[in-house]
């Protein structure tokens, strides 16, 4: 039978607030265990919740961005249950009255575009951290992550693959750090995701049963778990079984999906509407607000690169997928005032292969755009050849010193001098006589031996149009 | 000097008559000597006597403010730093908070000499005191008596003149109906008027902190300290606080009361009502027009509060976990045990109960049948009130259908417990302001008279009240042995 992978994603980004969603205690990531949770975050008798505005500000702009219902009037709910990292005993969430309603993104897969729902999107406090090792048969208990603020991104069961599911998630990540709300740190969970699969047979209707995958914090091991999980899925299925309703947990060493919990087992949340903290109305004033402050999108600015820039659609998308990076390319074009082509291309090629060799992101580049402009304005007035700077940009790599300091220290400044080139050139011929005649007779292919040798007696630093106007002169048939 | 009023205190000690550190000794000695009513759980005599030097400064100084260095005391449900809050339960025995309540910072700055911390029913669910982890506190007017609750303790040491004034807090008639036993005067203010922050949750949309004193007037002082927005409680009123003490004075002629027939019918004993009818009647004297209107939902109050509260009470209570704070049991196997049984060991009964319940009507499947429709309720019991008030000034009944009980007359039946508390009850529901005021005797036990006002409208309560103390001495009336 033909199976069809059903797929919905419930994403958790951590809103990149200075304080707490609930109290003023820093949301700082690494600090020593409890050293940034305050009487608030440690649940402590007596205290009480203050919303941190600047949580209902981001989650409006995230609602906007994904034209989403920005709901007027929403509702933080307890969601109860025990853990000894969960403080009060519940966890301040949204749940009948979210603060974003249904609204949708457009993912691309290859080179289809396919819209994808997005359900709704709640604020809630995350919880804190069990320390399970090195306590010696106890459980230490870290609270500095309790109350730091999420916004809790619920997709519709609209992905059919994996691929599709990786490419929505990618495109959250996206959107969230293009919109300065998270940081999208995956390595320190400020990005994760839960993971709902179900399969059906082709063609029919009614949704299967699901399993949920819990807290996947990157895009690869996403992919995998949903691999491994439609596997396992697909052989009870197909053995004639069925798939029990529960929450599985992907181990990415086994590469395997296991059972949490099943639904018997599940809790009973008990939610009911925070009596600490009023409704959260959004005033049409905050709503203009948001909107005059939201920064062009992804999308958007997708477009306008190909018409401003004239670039290859390829390459606009590259650029704009990413905020940094999009800046980063704009910056250059503004300073170096070198035209777009080159310095996407060296952006897309140069700066970006460097920086995944060394698993840096944009924003750890150790070249910015001031110094990478004047790289390319040597290029531009003939200081040096694009192969040249390819050397110069390693150098600036390693090192602090700017382009120019490169040139001069290693002596890579072009030879422009016809007299210089010409010497060269000259001696070449009287050397390569043999090549000469080829030529001469006919072989044009041999005309590149001699731009060849040329380029290498100068060390690379023959101005190649230089080079190429000489030796057709010299070599006149 | 055990019987003056705050006004009559703050002027000794303005004019230098006595010391803050007198006045301090004094009444610590007499909290010592009548400790057998057990209305405090906490007295902290160095600290106080350390305040009252600070406020002799303050008074020396000249320009102290008006309450300074007279004595009061906190319900131990206020959170105060470096001293036990304990909430009246076994759960909190151990607890000491390092921050205080908003309302104690105020008092503080205010400059008045807490004694001490004040018994009351554990975790403030109770009507009698009795569910006190640390016995119950007795009422100074009748032997074997309860001071009611939850904030028994509170009004038992008013009562008794162990202090002037005194902190409580009111969820479901837990200033209203001890005062009434007690035969003191105190005010549950308006839901938001005074900072919840501070102040231990247990039902947190009725809770509402309130002062508990002699007379109207010095219950105007101590409201005046206690009001106010506070940013740390999201829930807390952004609205001005007027000056309680200016019309008391007023005249209330041409006042419009309502007495809701709903509060006279035949649940309430004869003589509460001729009591009642007693006090209603000097207010005619003093020109007031009485009207009767209806609170058709009334009867529902009892049910719909006992599955809100309990529900919110279920969820604050969850905290209490033996993992930060608060009682812990003895070598845990594991996870489950150590809440089972730090729970089982710290909580009493009457908690354990509203946990209980609580958690039954929030679960799935039961939540739209007990929650929601009680949720329903409230809203119908919110607009009786509005409704009547639209037509009347403030709205006059009992306190509670009878007056103060026998120690363990009722705890064998909780229902009949909670029952005694409908005429309360409502009134947390719609979030009004109501004050009880001494208003007689029954059996030589102090009776209670109701006034309910709009929102926000405490003066007019205060005034209301404070003209009925003009023409009634009920309220100088001290009990034998603690005049």
């Amino acid at each position: 039978m033909q199976w069809e992978t059903v797929i919905g994603l419930e994403i958790h980004a951590q809103l990149s607030t200075k304080t707490k969603i609930f109290s003023g205690a820093s949301t700082e990531y690494g600090a020593e265990p409890n050293t940034q949770a305050c009487a608030v975050d440690l649940g402590l008798p007596g205290v009480l919740p203050v919303l941190n505005q600047e949580v209902v500000r981001m989650a409006v702009k995230f609602g906007m961005a994904i034209e989403a219902e920005v709901a007027d009037y929403s509702v933080f709910a307890r969601k109860n249950y025990f853990y000894p990292d969960l403080p009060k005993g519940y966890q301040i969430s949204q749940m009948d009255h979210p603060i974003v309603g249904l609204g949708h993104l457009d993912i691309e897969v290859e080179g289809e575009t396919k819209r994808i729902g997005v359900t709704r999107a709640h604020l809630e406090e995350d919880a804190g951290k069990s320390l399970h090792e090195s306590f010696h048969g106890s459980t230490g208990v870290d609270l500095n992550r309790a109350g730091t603020p999420l916004l809790e991104i619920v997709s519709e069961p609209d992905m059919r693959s994996a691929k599709e599911a990786v490419a929505y998630m990618r495109k959250i990540h996206e959107l969230v750090q293009y919109l300065d709300i998270s940081d999208g740190n995956m390595q320190e969970g400020s990005f994760r995701c839960d993971v709902n699969i179900s399969l059906r047979p082709q063609g029919q209707e009614e949704y299967g049963t699901r399993a949920e995958l819990k807290n996947i914090n990157s895009f690869k091991f996403v992919e995998k778990a949903i691999f491994t999980e439609v596997e396992r899925q697909k052989e009870i299925l197909e053995a004639g079984g069925s798939i029990v309703q529960e929450t599985r947990l992907y181990d990415a060493d086994k590469d395997e999906t296991r059972s949490m919990r099943s639904k018997e087992e599940a809790n009973d949340y008990r939610y009911f509407p925070d009596p600490d903290l009023l409704p959260v109305y959004i005033t049409p004033e905050l709503r203009a607000q948001v909107k005059a402050d939201l920064p062009e999108l992804p999308e958007a600015k997708k477009l306008r690169f190909l018409a401003e820039y004239k670039l290859e659609a390829e390459v606009a998308n590259n650029l704009a997928s990413s905020k940094p990076l999009a800046d980063y390319f704009e910056t250059l074009v503004k300073i170096s005032g070198c035209t777009a082509k080159i310095c996407s291309n060296w952006v897309c090629v140069e700066l970006s292969g460097a920086l995944n060799k060394d698993n840096l992101s944009i924003m750890q580049s150790p070249i910015n755009a001031e110094r990478l402009a004047q790289l390319l304005q040597r290029i531009a007035d003939n200081t040096i050849s694009g192969k040249i700077a390819k050397q110069v940009f390693e150098a600036m790599w390693s090192s602090d010193d700017s382009a120019d300091a490169v040139i001069e220290a290693q002596g890579l400044k072009q030879i422009t001098d016809s007299g210089a080139i010409e010497a060269i050139i000259d001696k070449i011929i009287a050397d390569n006589q043999g090549q000469v005649e080829q030529y001469l007779s006919g072989k044009d292919k041999v005309f590149g031996f001699f731009v060849g040798q040329t380029m290498k007696a100068s060390q690379g630093k023959a101005n190649p149009a230089e080079v190429n106007k000489i030796l057709q002169e010299k070599l006149k048939r | 000097m055990h019987t003056k009023t705050l006004k009559q205190l703050s002027q000794g000690l303005q004019s230098g008559e006595y010391s803050s550190q007198e006045l301090t000794q004094a009444y610590l000695a007499r909290i010592q000597q009548h400790s057998a009513l057990n209305s405090f759980i906490t007295v902290t005599e160095a600290q106080s006597i350390a305040a009252a030097k600070q406020a002799d400064a303050l008074l020396a100084a000249g320009n102290a403010p008006l309450l300074t260095g007279i004595p009061m005391a906190h319900k131990d449900i206020f959170c105060t730093q470096g001293i036990k809050t304990s909430c009246g339960s076994k759960m909190l025995d151990n607890f000491i908070a390092p921050y205080n309540a908003t309302v104690v910072d105020k008092f503080n700055a205010a400059g008045m000499v807490s004694l001490g911390k004040l018994n009351m029913d554990e975790f403030a669910m109770g009507s009698s005191n009795e569910t006190s982890f640390y016995g119950t506190a007795y009422n100074p007017w009748a032997d074997n008596t309860v001071p009611g609750g939850s904030s028994g303790g509170a009004a038992a040491a008013v009562a008794a003149r162990l202090i002037p004034a005194a902190t409580g807090t009111d969820t479901g008639g837990s200033i209203r109906q001890p005062a009434a036993f007690c035969g003191i005067t105190g005010l549950k203010p308006t839901y938001g008027r005074v900072s919840r922050y501070g102040m231990i949750a247990y039902a947190s949309s009725l809770d509402q902190g309130g002062p508990m004193a002699q007379t109207a007037e010095d219950t105007a002082l101590m409201l005046q300290t206690m009001a106010g927005f506070d940013p740390k409680d999201s829930t807390s009123a952004e609205q001005n606080v007027p000056d309680y003490s200016a019309s008391l004075n007023d005249s209330l002629k041409g006042l419009k009361i309502g007495l809701p027939k709903e509060f006279f019918d035949e649940g309430l004993n004869s003589e509460m009502a001729a009591a009642i009818e007693t006090a209603v009647n000097e207010y005619k004297k003093m020109g007031a027009e009485v009207v009767e209107v209806s609170m058709p939902h009334l009867k529902l109050a009892t049910a719909a509060y006992y599955v809100i509260a309990p529900a919110e009470c279920s969820a604050n209570l969850q905290r209490m976990d033996g993992v930060r704070f608060g009682h812990r049991c003895d070598n845990p196997a594991d996870l489950n045990d150590l809440y089972t049984r730090s729970r089982g060991e710290g909580f009493g009964t009457e908690v354990k109960r509203r946990i209980l319940v609580g958690t039954y009507a929030l679960s799935a499947g039961y939540y739209d049948a007990y929650y929601i429709k009680a949720q329903k309720i409230r809203r119908l019991i919110t607009d009786d009130f509005t409704k009547a008030l639209e037509s009347v000034d403030v709205i006059m009944g009992p306190v509670s259908p009878t007056p103060a009980f026998g120690i363990g007359e009722k705890t064998a039946d909780p229902i009949e417990m909670y029952l005694a508390d409908i005429y309360t009850i409502a009134i947390n529901l719609a979030g009004l302001p109501a004050m009880s005021v001494p208003a007689g005797f029954i059996d030589n036990k102090p009776v209670g008279l109701q006034i309910i006002g709009n929102y926000f409208a405490e003066a007019k309560l205060l005034n209301v009240a404070h003209q009925y103390q003009q023409v009634t001495d009920w309220h100088q009336q001290t009990p034998k042995g603690f005049e």
